[in-house]
């Protein structure tokens, strides 16, 4: 077991799903992958609004916000989503901002021109996942 | 001692950390944020914080709730919030799930029971991992507690993580525990049993709508007709959480512990408490801190090695390791 004093690292990433759509599956295969990585995850259950999710983002401090959709309104929602999070001081250069879902390479373009540094469709491997959140935190301006 | 005190209650922040401070005293939701996570990682601009914003707390009425996993504590802690923002409180909620001891990981999920409170912006909500602390909370919960405070929460509502029968610091942090129960959690002697039975200040049989509520009622009422007199007799509550049955009677509960810690001087010796268990528990942590060294850790290897051999005890092995020879 670690001890709590070194724990001045610990990453902390929301997992939410903003929309109507039920189905939270691969939000909590996800959640729970980035467990079993050594991450905190706050999981904030299915049908969010973009006020709730950036609201929860900005209360619980976190280094990533990881979305996930899969009825196929990524790109009304992921943007409103970045939006409501801007209006807090929420930003792209202080949080990582991810997407999941059933997400067509083309639209996967749009949502890194607002502010998505990745997306992330079905056969994505969850690793993968937490390598990445592992790698681009420490380039966030968390100062 | 009282100088000690004194460097606090005088202590100013200077340069970017003023400037935070003054934002989180002004209501910054983004600048309590922030704070509050230095605090939990203890970084040194966390002590910094918590050092200007101590002499600031103390205002807030705390209430800590504990109970099993499942036993409806997150649901609980809900309805209580909204029953404090509609008297016009305002509200802080901490909310600790326990940590991998494999990998410190963690998933917080407190917040799927509160969607309705997120877009209240009285109401502030901060999950933290336990962090490897064995008693219910997390080892910076207090500090937590603290800046919530001073930021000016009225109310401050700690959920524990889901409770076994030993994890009792809550009774420590908090002025009024509820002890969440559920029907058939265990026969009569499940009641009996020493521990997380006997801090309770209130108790609530949630889901009392399922079948065995009447039975868990009249054998928590049995067990505390033995309680020797302690000033306070815990009151049971019926709750249905999910129907927002009961709350308005558990707050009444509360209402009636919290005035009778304060009629009889009870609220003062119990603050004088939780000072004194925060002081030592943070003064064992701190010599825990200093023995594991890069040398530390090398002699701790070869005592455990002793021990494992059978060529030292482990009590005398720990003395050696204090002792730093």
């Amino acid at each position: 077991m670690s001890d709590s004093a070194t724990m001045t690292d610990q990453i902390r990433v929301l997992v939410a799903k903003p929309g109507l759509d039920g189905h939270d599956r691969g939000a909590k295969i996800v959640a729970r992958a980035l467990r079993d990585a050594g991450m905190e995850v706050i999981y904030t259950g299915i049908r969010q609004t973009p006020d709730m999710i950036a609201e929860a983002a900005l209360q619980e401090d976190v280094h990533v916000v990881a979305l996930s959709v899969l009825s196929g309104a990524h790109l009304e929602l992921f943007p409103r989503v970045v939006e409501a999070c801007g209006q807090r001081g929420i930003t792209p250069d202080n949080t990582l901002f991810l997407g999941g879902g059933i997400i067509p390479d083309e639209d996967a373009e749009v949502l890194q021109d607002a502010g998505f540094s990745a997306v992330f469709g079905p056969g994505a491997h969850t690793g993968d996942i937490a390598e990445y959140v592992r790698a681009h935190v420490p380039e966030l301006d968390r100062s | 001692m009282t100088t000690e005190a004194a460097a606090t209650s005088t202590f100013r922040l200077s340069g970017r950390l003023a400037e935070l401070e003054e934002r989180l005293l002004s209501g910054d939701r983004r600048a309590l944020a922030r704070v509050l996570s230095w605090v939990e990682s203890g970084d040194q601009r966390g002590r910094d914080m918590l050092r200007a914003l101590y002499p600031r707390s103390g205002r807030a009425r705390t209430i800590g709730l504990t109970g099993s996993p499942g036993a409806g504590k997150s649901t609980v802690t809900n309805e209580l919030a909204k029953a404090f923002r509609q008297r016009g409180q305002t509200v802080g909620i901490v909310a600790i799930d326990p940590s991998s001891p494999y990998t410190m990981g963690a998933i917080l999920g407190d917040r799927v029971r509160m969607t309705e409170l997120y877009l209240d912006s009285d109401v502030f909500i901060r999950s933290l991992a336990s962090r490897g602390a064995l008693g219910g909370l997390s080892a910076a919960t207090q500090d937590v507690v603290h800046v919530l405070d001073a930021y000016g929460k009225d109310v401050i509502l700690i959920e524990t993580v889901g409770a076994g029968q030993d994890e009792v610091d809550i009774a420590g942090a908090a002025q009024t525990t509820i002890l969440v129960n559920t029907p058939n959690m265990g026969d009569e002697v499940q009641t009996l049993k020493a521990g997380i039975m006997e801090i309770a200040d209130v108790l609530a049989v949630n889901k009392s709508d399922l079948p065995g509520a009447d039975r868990m009622v009249s054998a928590l009422k049995a067990l505390l007709s033995l309680n020797p007199d302690r000033g306070w007799d815990p009151p049971v509550v019926r709750v249905v959480a999910t129907q927002g049955e009961g709350t308005e009677q558990l707050v009444e509960a509360c209402d009636a512990h919290f005035d009778e810690l304060q009629s009889s001087g009870r609220l003062k010796t119990a603050e004088l408490e939780r000072a004194r268990q925060q002081i030592t528990s943070l003064a064992r942590a701190n010599v825990l801190k200093e023995l594991r060294t890069e040398s530390g850790e090398e002699r701790l290897a070869k005592l455990a090695n002793d021990v494992a051999s059978r060529t030292a005890d482990p009590h005398t092995a720990a003395a050696a390791w204090l002792a730093r020879t």
